[in-house]
């Protein structure tokens, strides 16, 4: 339904054809985190990546920049085989990366230092970038000084001044308050449209929808575990793009509304969702942020049913925030999602008119139901002639299926919804789940 | 450019123009080239094993000996840095380098840094016949083995750490490896290597007064240094040359604190992601000279310069070699490695258990294993001596804040100073009031590591955050409850990091303070430490190889059981985040 032909896109400056890449977990077991990329960035355009935690797409950016190697597939950039770091290919990272004992100038320097240019012309070029990116009179600031927005320039500067063909943002944004983001972005934006920057190429990954909406000519869409390119986006708006035309709101919702439901069943209600595993990376949502989401959603102006992207702006959550949340209401079934809206079910309106036992009860229910690591927790649990076991039992399961910080993520989700549900009890000291108290 | 007769013309940036501040700057430097040079002389000078060298105790002789001393420790520093960066380097980048060196480095840690002078002497001696060099070698070397051991795992720690997006931007930048390694990796090493560096030059005074007087098969050679004239004086019971020994130490130690140690604290903050601005405004004023004086600027721009070179040069090399292919790794190779590494301890473990029987019975070997457990009853109970003590002082010293800013140079500097300077003054009072040695002679254990505690309890109480100060006051928390349930949980990862270091520092001590002595008279205490002493002063290699084993095996058994638990739950329920 995506497949327009792209007559204005020119010759193609990079290129992956069936990239795959598996990380080794501890046991040896293979992970894998991209199956099967193809992807072509045009001369001109700029894409963005869109996708949950676990979609790979910060991963898929490093090895387009030659930095992870894939297991299988090629990068091709202009022709070349991409293996490791080439020149034409900059990167701008999410934490900024300079170097604190390094002045701004210093920072800016050190890329055409490694290239071998020389003291007056480095200097030069240096100074030039830093002011094109609007940190003159900073040269000599050391990075501690500066604010982050202030630091993220310096960080352009830096990719900027090697005159990179192709540009690499890994959620540049996304360190950065609401307005100096915009600042940015609108600043990069403007030295890209008035061609003053050599640059012909960018790749943003982001986790800001309306952000990728407002800059991309394309947004692809990543689908998790593994990662896959699930849909793509032409965006033809012209810029500067208003976020209030209807063009914009109607992408948007899109977006939406492919993040939020599962691949294959975009958008049609009450599909049952296909049973999930033990090894499901659950959604990384508190107890406390989940009750706070259902009353608001029960009450004025929502009454129940609430458009995504209006609910975000109002709630002031980012997607990194609200999908966990959006994600944890559909498992636990105490609400669904179609078409860009959020709709209240029966058993989430009652929880929200429910004290506070009774919500924790059907909490439990729902957990127990819903949740099969919850459900094999309590299980193995009841079996236990002591009824304890040690946390990290299950956390060798868990990491059967994910990597090892994600299965203790996880592991520390359902940690924390079991005891707000009061179906098992943990002990942080000595790290055992039991059922005591009960 | 205008030209003029006279020099051919070099460029001369104009930051490199000498100014004013190069009037302190230069006479400074020129000094130390100069002091090198002579002590370079001195140290290679002829000299026959059966000599005696004589140490004057004329007063006057003493600034010449505290060069001397001076000269050694920096030796051993400049010896003790290359060593750390090469040896964590590989230790980082090696997998199989990683498997040898890091334990080894464990266990290099617990060995008893005067355990290695009687052990490498000979060796060092035979290296360079006829000459002196031999000798202050093993000196030297005995100075680096109380210095090497944690800047290398300082090192290797943060080379270990360097946060991901920089080394990826690094590679992104195309920094070649040596690039990275000089701009990525060093700097982001440096403040905690600077720090370890700097409290191991502080340990470090202890045992180069200890080590100047070698003992080799029976007999003792001095080498000039203030050790020796503390040792000659010890031996003509002559109190007031101790005086004397303990005033010049004192300015040593002062000019080490405000020549070096400030002014290398200070600059390593630059290197800090995370310092803040007020930190930053504390500037020595020995480092304001040196960034004052363009001179500095000078010999930093030649060292940049040097760096490059060898950078251009690696890379002509490398373009030279085709580019290596990423080594897969191999599970079988790794298996058979691991293999023969535990073969190789296994032979090496049976062969020392042979050299050691070969003179030395059973029962013996279980006398040893006893004298350590006496040492280290002494250990302990000094240590929790020290921590009744010093725990509430620091607690108090802390929650004062311009106090705690006052005091905590000056421990810095009473860590620094060599405690067994004071150890005949001990002894007389022993003598004098006729007490027992083996009760009294142990305060000298940790009469110098005492300061670690103290140290770390002021961190640790400055730390507190006031809120929570402020809440307990609110909840009228007082006295013992207070004790309990805020500043004893708040302080006790700090407190857990001086009682370590002060622990390490008491063992090592032990060889020297269970046996002290005063002219003809020899105080004894029973223990591992003057097992050790006896057996090194007899030159009896079998056993002292069996002393300082016994000693290692209880160093890292007390790390593995009781310190590294405590660390652990420290860092686990008690941090402050």
């Amino acid at each position: 339904m995506f497949s327009h032909p792209e007559p204005l896109m020119n010759d193609p400056l990079l290129r992956t054809e069936a990239v795959s890449k598996t990380y080794r977990t501890p046991d040896h077991h293979g992970r894998l985190v991209l199956d099967h990329i193809d992807f072509t960035l045009r001369d001109g355009e700029i894409v963005a990546i869109l996708g949950k935690s676990g979609s790979g797409k910060s991963t898929f950016l490093r090895v387009l920049a030659g930095l992870v190697p894939p297991n299988e597939g090629l990068v091709e950039y202009r022709g070349i085989n991409v293996t490791q770091p080439v020149r034409g290919i900059a990167m701008v990272f999410q934490s900024y990366a300079l170097f604190p004992w390094l002045t701004v100038l210093g920072n800016v320097e050190l890329g055409l230092e490694a290239l071998g240019i020389s003291g007056a012309e480095r200097r030069r070029r240096a100074v030039s970038a830093i002011d094109l990116i609007g940190l003159d009179g900073f040269e000599n600031a050391y990075p501690k000084e500066l604010s982050g927005g202030m630091r993220q320039r310096v960080g352009f500067a830096r990719a900027l001044v090697v005159d990179p063909d192709i540009l690499l943002l890994d959620e540049p944004f996304s360190s950065l308050d609401v307005l100096t983001a915009e600042t940015l972005r609108g600043d990069l934006l403007d030295l890209w449209d008035d061609r003053r920057i050599p640059t012909k190429g960018m790749v943003i990954v982001s986790h800001n929808i309306e952000e990728a909406v407002e800059i991309a000519d394309r947004i692809l869409i990543f689908s998790s575990d593994p990662g896959r390119i699930r849909a793509q986006i032409p965006i033809s708006l012209p810029r500067p793009r208003s976020s209030e035309s209807a063009g914009f709101r109607q992408i948007v919702d899109q977006v939406y509304t492919l993040l939020t439901t599962e691949p294959g069943r975009d958008g049609r209600r009450g599909a049952k969702a296909e049973p999930i595993g033990i090894g499901f990376r659950l959604p990384d949502a508190s107890v406390q942020q989940l009750s706070g989401l259902i009353e608001n959603l029960t009450e004025a102006p929502y009454h129940g049913r609430a458009d995504l992207p209006h609910l975000a702006d109002e709630e002031n959550l980012v997607m990194d925030e609200l999908f966990p949340l959006i994600e944890t209401l559909q498992l636990f079934g105490f609400a669904h999602v179609s078409s860009g809206d959020i709709e209240l079910t029966a058993l989430g309106r009652a929880y929200a008119e429910a004290d506070m036992l009774a919500r924790k009860q059907i909490f439990a229910e729902a957990l127990l139901k819903h949740v099969p690591l919850a459900a094999h927790i309590r299980r193995v649990l009841d079996e236990r002639p002591g009824h304890r076991a040690p946390a990290a039992r299950f956390l060798r399961e868990l990491e059967d299926h994910l990597s090892e910080e994600e299965a203790e993520r996880v592991l520390d989700t359902v940690i924390n919804w079991g005891r707000h549900a009061e179906i098992f009890a943990y002990d942080y000291d000595s790290e055992v789940l039991s059922l005591e108290n009960f | 450019m205008e030209q003029r007769w006279g020099l051919p013309l070099i460029a001369w940036p104009s930051r490199l123009r000498p100014n004013l501040w190069d009037l302190v700057a230069l006479p400074m430097v020129l000094g130390a080239i100069a002091l090198i040079a002579w002590g370079g002389m001195a140290m290679s000078a002829r000299y026959h094993v059966g000599e005696a060298l004589s140490i004057s105790l004329d007063p006057w002789r003493l600034p010449e000996y505290a060069l001397r001393t001076v000269l050694r420790m920096v030796c051993a520093l400049v010896a003790s840095l290359v060593f750390s960066l090469v040896y964590a380097a590989i230790a980082a980048k090696s997998r199989q380098g990683e498997k040898i060196l890091i334990p080894v480095l464990d266990i290099l840690q617990s060995v008893p840094i005067l355990g290695f002078l009687s052990i490498t002497v000979t060796g060092f001696i035979a290296l360079f016949p006829g000459r002196l060099l031999g000798v202050e070698c093993a000196a030297i070397f005995a100075i680096f083995t109380s210095q090497a051991w944690n800047m290398t795992f300082s090192v290797y720690q943060s080379l270990r750490t360097v946060p991901a997006e920089l080394i990826e931007a690094a590679r992104m930048y195309h920094l070649s490896p040596w690039k990275r390694f000089w701009r990525l990796e060093v700097p982001h090493a440096i403040p905690s290597l600077v720090w370890n560096m700097m409290m191991s030059v502080s340990g470090g005074w202890f045992f180069v007064v200890a080590s100047e007087a070698i003992t080799v098969a029976g007999q003792t050679i001095m080498l000039p240094g203030i050790g020796s004239y503390i040792a000659t004086a010890i031996n003509q019971s002559n109190l007031a040359a101790i005086g004397y020994a303990v005033l010049i130490m004192f300015v040593v130690i002062l000019l080490y604190d405000q020549l070096l140690f400030r002014p290398l604290l200070a600059w390593s903050r630059k290197f800090r992601a995370d310092a803040s601005a007020d930190e930053d405004n504390i500037r020595p004023w020995f480092f304001v000279v040196l960034q004052r004086a363009r001179l500095f600027d000078l010999v930093q721009a030649g060292v940049l310069e040097l760096n490059r070179m060898i950078d251009a040069a690696l890379a002509a090399l490398a373009r030279r070699r085709r580019s290596l292919v990423e080594r897969r790794p191999r599970p079988e190779l790794d298996r058979l490695f691991d293999i023969a590494l535990l073969g190789l301890a296994a032979a090496a473990a049976v062969w020392i258990i042979a050299f050691i029987r070969e003179t030395v019975d059973l029962a013996e070997i279980g006398w040893v294993f006893l004298l350590g457990l006496a040492t280290a009853a002494r250990v302990l109970i000094l240590i929790a001596v020290a921590s009744l003590i010093w725990v509430p002082i620091g607690v108090a010293i802390g929650l004062r804040p311009h106090v705690a800013d006052r005091v905590q140079p000056v421990v810095q500097f009473l860590a620094a100073f060599p405690a067994n300077l004071f150890f005949p003054a001990a002894v007389v009072l022993i003598l004098r009031f006729a007490l027992n040695p083996e009760i009294w002679l142990s305060p000298l254990m940790i009469l110098g590591t005492q300061w670690y505690i103290l140290f770390n309890v002021i961190v640790g109480t400055t730390a507190l955050p006031l809120e929570l100060q402020r809440a307990a006051q609110n909840l009228g928390v007082r006295r013992s409850l207070w004790w309990r349930r805020v500043i004893l949980p708040a302080i006790f990862p700090a407190y857990v990091t001086g009682a370590v270091t002060a622990a390490g520092g008491s063992w090592n001590a032990s060889i020297v303070s269970e046996v002290v002595q005063w002219g003809d008279t020899t105080l004894t205490a029973t223990g591992i430490g003057a097992y050790i002493a006896r057996t090194t002063a007899e030159g009896d290699s079998a056993r002292i190889a069996l002393g300082i084993a016994v000693l290692c095996l209880y160093v890292l058994a007390f790390n593995r059981l009781l310190w590294r638990r405590l660390y652990d739950l420290a860092a686990e329920r008690l941090r402050l985040d």
